[in-house]
């Protein structure tokens, strides 16, 4: 019997992650909170690494190792990228915030790191276990997360309820992977594909595997009738935590679809399209009308990430490449929207002071006129109004759509656009044609966060004006 | 690639950069902002000027063409240029634009830098709308366009803006995603963006009529036209008067010239089978809106409902052109009306912007749009009295102001094209003589109303020198269209040929 090792080039980075994740924890042990800053400024740097790892290595891509169960390709490697920079603005975002709060703890940007980590799995997974595996690390650094202001009965409850519906929707996906392995006798991406192409018809057990699955990943995603854990979520949360929660993982939810639909499950195209397509309108609607009457902007921002999943699964359920394509741009273009809403909040929150409320916004053109501005772009842009880059998602979408033939399914989407354009029409109202309550400060942030933001609002035009580089990117990495 | 200047670029993106350089200027030097504002308008109007002087009026083709690619994955190019419908649009954009700026002197207070920068954004999209050839082009600063509205209306506006401004944006908002679903399938059909292409492109009659549903929703809207109007006065009484100003004299343009650009020639023959549709909305906006103008108490009111029923008048010009090619078979006699109702537009943008201009003459004074407050003005200021009966007569169409000319060619045509709708058009002539010179004698004439208005000084010189330039273009036009005729005849003769050619 000979044993030979896995090539480990293709895994790299993750390797990296993991090792510098322990070593920080270790690190963070013996740091008083004076040196905290070290354990933020090695999380960025192990962040930054990482992605420079990930860029050395991508020649390798479409390379399998460990048993096929870990695949480095293009694609994969395009979403990490996005995925290291949104959890690098987070914890860019968060530091003032949690300083003020004494919540500038080692755990957060550990956990950060792990579900990075996590993240970083489930887009390169080819294999139930390994989603699985990735799935779970992620899951449980998130649940840690936002428990972790713990005098906060709000976050407690948002953990809590978190984790229960969490765990449920878990062993839902787990059950239909089980149900999938039973049919078909095997947990690799490619060979189920393979299995399920070459099959003479599909068995009943086959497609009731797929309802599970696809149950437990619009749970993770957020798509209505399993969103509900994300509005409470979303709002009991400290915002950075929000951040985390509401940017990043997105992309790595959209590798799930992509991995384990699209490239597993291609062949029942024809089914999961029906029910995506219930769940995408579903999505659409409850996102854009029960945002209308939030008070507080978390909440809303919730409602409108569950609008946003509507659009995004719009994209999958086309099933053509320029759907796929459609939806990768949109899933990168919303996180990087999200980022830079949440940062705003982050940025105008004070010691006591969350500024997560609707009024809290009021006048904001006032006090500070630059990050009114901001918020405008983020708020225009996720309306999809031009020449901001949200709109460029929703036309590749629509083009996707009405390339399929289902023209009356854009038309669906644009009416429930319009619907949303309201709340952030209500936002933007706040900020400009409201005066500043008395006595409201101008806004202070440290110098960095005030770049990096600006950075991050900017770019939303600058990839509005010139969208064509990240979607030939998009159009270069998905082409199956 | 392009060898000539690049002259619609500049057009499009100067007012841009002079806006973002007036917002900071009003960071680091407050005092330069109106100057600024003012160099950066006049300086594009200076550039816009050649468009006109350089202009090829024997060709319907496309002049001081730009084609670049934009986005390739896409195949979306970013396509200027402009042909005798675009043209003059331009001019009055970047002429209206200087207005503007002067007429928000020394009336503007709050955050001055934002609101000029504002307006000069403005006339840089709006401009690319009337350049743009790419569709994709054309909807992305079709709706940018909104912002920067959205914000002056919220921004300056009156007691009710919020609700005025959420409206106009909703509104607006809604009919043009229809249109980018259209554009869109297009795209999936031709293969292109490109709007000359569309233009081409055979459609079969459900498709058609599918996409002129769709744009009809998006320039219905913007027109506006009976019964998607009302977003109009609410966003007209609200809106600061440079708002105003612009709303009038330019957007409500774009909608007219959407029909021109996309709707004839794109879907010509769903355009012949509902043509009756429309021309019985802008004979509805004619009449119906011309007794509505009537009752009005509020002057900004009063002029908005105005504009509906003289756009009204030019839909109906363009649309009539279908019951004439209908009877006759020969497109002869239907260029006139398509003619007279882009005379139309132009004397309305200007005419209709110095209504505007006037009423906030008077706001700016008693702080009221109320005609009751008012009452013998003119004893106070003849000289501002003498502008607001020109313009009110142009309003009206008295012959020798540009108001006469497109509505005299509408009439004329619609003459040909049958009685009852000539009949029905002619309502103008006296509705709207009834509410503009009802409005002219009940704010002008007749004892001085009260203590206040006793008080009320005439127009100053900046106040003069707007009101004058406006005055200019109103009685050249009316005295002398034949150069304006000119640019734009050779493009609108192309345009009914397409539009009289089935598709199918």
């Amino acid at each position: 019997m000979t044993f030979t090792l896995p090539a480990f080039t293709p895994a790299i980075p993750e390797m990296f992650v993991l090792g510098m994740g322990c070593f920080i924890l270790l690190v963070d042990v013996f740091l008083s909170d004076r040196h905290r800053l070290v354990t933020y400024w090695l999380s960025l740097a192990t962040v930054a690494a990482t992605a420079w790892l990930t860029v050395t290595i991508a020649e390798n891509a479409g390379l399998l190792t460990f048993g096929d169960m870990f695949v480095n390709d293009s694609m994969g490697n395009v979403l990490k990228l996005f995925t290291y920079l949104t959890v690098a603005l987070t914890f860019l975002y968060s530091r003032d915030y949690l300083t003020d709060r004494n919540l500038f703890k080692g755990e957060f940007y550990v956990l950060g790191l792990f579900g990075m980590l996590g993240m970083m799995v489930m887009i390169s997974a080819h294999n139930f276990i390994t989603i699985y595996l990735g799935l779970e690390l992620l899951s449980l650094s998130l649940y840690a997360m936002v428990a972790l202001d713990r005098d906060s009965p709000a976050a407690s409850e948002a953990a809590m309820k978190y984790f229960v519906l969490g765990a449920i929707a878990s062993g839902i996906l787990l059950y239909g992977m089980s149900l999938l392995y039973g049919a078909t006798g095997t947990l690799d991406i490619t060979k189920l594909g393979v299995h399920i192409a070459e099959a003479p018809e599909i068995g009943i057990g086959v497609t009731f595997a797929l309802g599970f699955i696809i149950v437990g990943l619009c749970f993770k995603l957020g798509a209505v009738p399993f969103h509900m854990w994300l509005p409470d979520v979303y709002e009991g949360a400290n915002t950075p935590v929000t951040l985390y929660v509401g940017s990043a993982p997105k992309i790595a939810a959209f590798a799930l679809f992509m991995r384990l639909l699209v490239e597993g499950l291609g062949g029942l195209r024809a089914e999961w399209r029906t029910m995506l397509i219930v769940l995408s309108i579903l999505s659409m609607a409850i996102g854009s009308i029960v945002a209308i009457v939030q008070t507080n902007l978390k909440r809303l921002l919730a409602y409108s990430t569950i609008s946003h999943v509507g659009y995004i699964l719009m994209g999958i359920l086309v099933g053509t490449t320029a759907g796929y394509q459609a939806a990768m741009f949109y899933v990168i273009t919303y996180v990087i929207m999200a980022a830079a809403a949440f940062g705003i909040i982050i940025l105008l929150a004070r010691k006591g002071f969350e500024s997560d409320r609707l009024e809290d916004f009021k006048g904001l053109n006032d006090r500070s006129p630059w990050f009114a501005a901001m918020m405008l772009i983020v708020m225009f842009g996720m309306a999809g109004v031009p020449p901001f880059v949200g709109f460029f998602g929703k036309l590749y979408v629509l083009r996707a759509v009405i390339d399929a033939g289902m023209t009356w399914l854009a038309v669906v989407g644009v009416i429930f656009a319009i619907i949303s354009a309201f709340y952030y029409l209500k936002v933007v109202k706040l900020m400009y044609f409201d005066r500043a309550p008395e006595g409201a400060k101008p806004v202070a942030a440290s110098l960095d966060m005030c770049w990096v933001l600006s950075g991050n609002g900017l770019a939303i035009l600058l990839l509005g004006v010139l969208p064509g580089p990240l979607m030939a990117l998009c159009a270069r990495v998905i082409n199956f | 690639m392009t060898t000539h200047f690049p002259i619609l670029s500049v057009l499009l993106w100067l007012p841009i950069a002079g806006g973002v350089i007036v917002l900071l200027a009003g960071r680091v030097a407050p005092r330069w902002v109106r100057w600024l504002a003012l160099f950066f308008s006049v300086l594009v109007f200076a550039i816009s000027v050649p468009l006109w002087t350089q202009f090829n009026t024997g060709t319907a083709a496309m002049q001081f063409v730009e084609n670049l690619p934009w986005i390739r994955t896409f195949h979306v190019h970013y396509h200027l240029g402009v042909d005798g419908i675009s043209m003059p649009l331009i001019l009055l954009t970047t002429f209206m634009t200087v207005l503007v700026v002067i007429a928000g002197w020394e009336v503007v207070h709050y955050k001055l830098a934002q609101y000029m920068a504002a307006f000069l954004i403005m006339e840089g999209l709006m401009n690319g709308v009337f350049s743009a050839l790419d569709g994709l082009l054309f909807y992305v600063l079709w709706e940018a366009m909104l912002i920067p509205m959205f914000l002056i209306i919220g921004i300056w506006g009156g007691p009710r803006r919020v609700y005025a401004s959420i409206k106009f944006f909703l509104y607006t908002f809604l009919g043009s995603v229809l249109m980018l679903v259209a554009i869109i399938y297009m795209y999936v059909k031709s293969g292109s963006y490109d709007i000359l292409t569309f233009q081409q492109m055979p459609l079969g009659m459900t498709a058609q009529v599918l996409i002129f549903l769709a744009f009809l929703a998006a320039f219905a809207v913007k027109v506006p036209m009976w019964p998607v109007h009302t977003w109009l006065p609410d966003a007209h009484v609200e809106a600061p008067t440079g708002g105003s100003v612009i709303l009038a004299a330019i957007l409500l343009k774009m909608g007219a010239y959407g029909f021109l650009r996309f709707s004839l020639p794109i879907a010509p023959d769903a355009s012949h089978a509902l043509m009756w549709v429309i021309i019985a909305l802008s004979l509805i906006a004619i009449i119906y809106i011309g007794f509505v103008a009537v009752v009005q108490t509020d002057m900004k009111k009063l002029v908005a409902y105005s504009s509906v029923a003289h756009m009204g008048f030019v839909t109906l010009g363009f649309f009539i052109l279908f019951v004439i090619f209908a009877k006759t078979a020969s497109t002869s006699g239907t260029v006139m009306g398509v003619e007279g109702g882009l005379v139309q537009m132009i004397s309305h943008g200007f005419v209709s912007g110095a209504l505007f201009l006037c009423v906030g003459v008077l706001y700016d004074r008693l702080h009221t749009r109320e005609i009751n407050a008012y009452g013998g003005v003119i004893n106070m200021m003849p000289a501002f009295a003498f502008f607001m009966v020109l313009f009110a007569m142009a309003n009206v169409g008295l012959p020798g102001t540009s108001g006469f000319v497109g509505e005299w060619m509408v009439i004329l045509t619609s003459m040909k094209a049958g009685f009852w709708i000539a009949f029905g058009a002619a309502f103008t002539l006296f509705l709207g003589a009834a509410y503009t010179l009802w409005l002219v004698k009940r704010v002008l004439y007749g004892p001085v109303g009260n203590d206040r208005v006793a008080a009320m000084r005439d127009i100053s010189k900046r106040e003069f020198i707007v009101l004058g330039l406006c005055a200019v273009p109103v009685i050249v036009i009316g005295i002398w269209p034949a150069p304006l005729l000119d640019v734009m005849h050779a493009s609108v003769v192309n345009l009914v040929h397409q539009a009289v050619q089935s598709k199918l």
